[in-house]
């Protein structure tokens, strides 16, 4: 992918974690369950099913706890019992696309094909060219896969075709690719139907489960900058004088509109987002920050005064709006020449109103 | 429900004349942009694109261009600022890849 005007491509989920450390043997990884001697060397069998540390896993990178650390090594692998005959899979060496993939093939017989994509998944990989022509004909190479089978058809997921170009991999290597479902979930059926995908199978989906299974990490993101406001509110309270418990009282209630403007644009964005009027993301975020916005002022805490009031309408639904334009990125449907648009008009915009409102606010306790 | 963001931004030219009809880009676009008009392929879905450029990397006649990229506020204004960074971590645009059914 290249960047245009002047605008570097941007960068997505780059890995952290190192491969395997350098020192000492490898020692044989608790998915591999024996081996299987082929043409061209032994291959590695992968287990089929996830063991209590691989849900773990998955569970902290959903709470946004840390990624797995580790990778899975490049190369071939076998599930059950292939012969030259059986169909290829390739897939990315992230542990958690590698999790995802080998959970669904249970009582299957095939190739696995690793490729290096740096520990990152698929669709990330493949936005980035790691999950690329060259990587893929490179490993086909070096794992000698043309002695293994006797055909020469390898099934690619379907989000590995921004990195992937089948007609010049074809060129490169004499195998066809074939692109499978997005979902791993759906390889068995598309294998069942002689390698067909029915068009469900080829769209992403974003539905209610999808969005609210992003808010954690939304939320995990979130609680720093949350912390260091409510540290800033006790400080702020600390010219107020009086006893700590007092202190901590009214840097609290300070706190709650905040909380409410980042909770509408963290949670009620995503669950929301389809039946939110209009189609910038901002836009969606602001109307849940000002709808919190006046939960606040005329429910919550009536009598704040006018000036407080009009600077939490300035503020909170400008905050809503960022968090909202945040998702963005975790959305499934936006575009990157959509995003830039947004943000040329909605930043300035979200700026400006935060800074007015902060400023208000700060004017309104002083007077 | 398909969502769409944003209308006419995206970039995704189609030149019909190049087009001999093969259809991949049918197959590996996630948004079913494309469809088969008779024999000839047609946009049919524009503002469904999300930019993502498998459909124009796998044009063996190069019909079809896009400028591909991340729809990421988050990434775009951390490659503005000038700073490397890591984009949301796992969950930008990762979340294709998640099922949470699962
Ligand atoms: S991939 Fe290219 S040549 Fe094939 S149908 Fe699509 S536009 Fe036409
Ligand atoms: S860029 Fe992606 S979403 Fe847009 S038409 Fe091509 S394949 Fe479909």
């Amino acid at each position: 992918m290249t960047g245009e005007k002047g605008l570097p491509p941007p960068t997505c989920c780059a890995g952290r974690q190192r491969c395997c450390p350098a020192s000492g043997r490898r020692q044989v990884p608790h998915w591999q369950t024996g081996q299987l001697a082929t043409p061209a060397g032994m291959v590695p069998r992968v287990a089929t099913r996830l063991q209590t540390r691989d849900k773990l896993g998955a569970w902290r990178v959903r709470w946004g706890l840390g990624r797995m650390d580790y990778r899975v090594p490049p190369g071939l692998y076998a599930v059950g019992d292939p012969d030259g005959n059986a169909p290829v899979l390739v897939s990315a060496n992230y542990k958690l696309s590698f999790d995802r993939l080998r959970r669904e093939l249970a009582g299957l017989s095939l190739w696995l094909l690793v490729l290096d994509t740096g520990g990152i998944n698929v669709w990330c990989a493949a936005g980035k060219g790691t999950f690329g022509t060259g990587e893929l004909v490179r490993r086909l190479e070096a794992v000698q896969l043309d002695r293994v089978i006797s055909h020469r058809t390898i099934i690619l997921p379907q989000l590995a075709a921004p990195g992937v170009a089948a007609h010049e991999v074809k060129r490169r290597s004499g195998f066809r690719v074939l692109y499978g479902p997005v979902r791993a979930g759906d390889i068995p059926a598309f294998l069942k139907d002689g390698a067909k995908a029915a068009p469900a199978m080829r769209l992403v989906r974003f539905g209610l489960l999808d969005r609210l299974a992003l808010v954690p990490v939304e939320l995990v993101a979130m609680a720093r900058p949350a912390g260091v406001l409510f540290l800033a509110l006790l400080v702020l309270n600390l010219a107020g004088g009086g006893p700590p418990v007092a202190l901590l009282g009214r840097a609290l209630s300070g706190f709650i509109p905040f909380l409410g403007a980042m909770l509408a644009g963290t949670v009620l964005v995503p669950a929301l987002l389809p039946y939110l009027p209009g189609r910038a993301f901002a836009g969606k975020g602001w109307l849940s920050g000002l709808l919190w916005t006046a939960v606040y002022a005329f429910l919550i805490a009536p009598g704040s005064g006018w000036m407080a009031t009009a600077s939490y309408f300035l503020i909170l639904p400008a905050i809503a709006a960022f968090l909202a334009l945040n998702f963005t990125g975790s959305s499934t449907y936006t575009s990157l020449s959509g995003v830039v648009r947004e943000m040329g008009i909605a930043l300035p915009a979200i700026v400006v109103s935060a800074g007015l409102g902060a400023v208000g606010l700060i004017v309104s306790r002083l007077l | 429900m398909k969502d769409r963001y944003l209308r006419n931004v995206v970039t995704l030219r189609f030149d019909a004349a190049r087009c001999d009809g093969c259809g991949l880009c049918l197959e590996v676009c996630p948004r079913q942009v494309f469809a088969r008009e008779g024999k000839a392929i047609a946009i049919v879905d524009r503002d469904a694109c999300m930019e993502c450029g498998a459909c124009a990397r796998n044009c063996h006649r190069g019909a079809v261009t896009v400028r591909a990229g991340v729809g990421c506020a988050y990434a775009i204004l951390m490659s503005r600022l000038r700073r490397r960074g890591t984009c949301c971590g796992e969950t930008c645009g990762c979340s294709l890849e998640e099922d949470p059914t699962a």
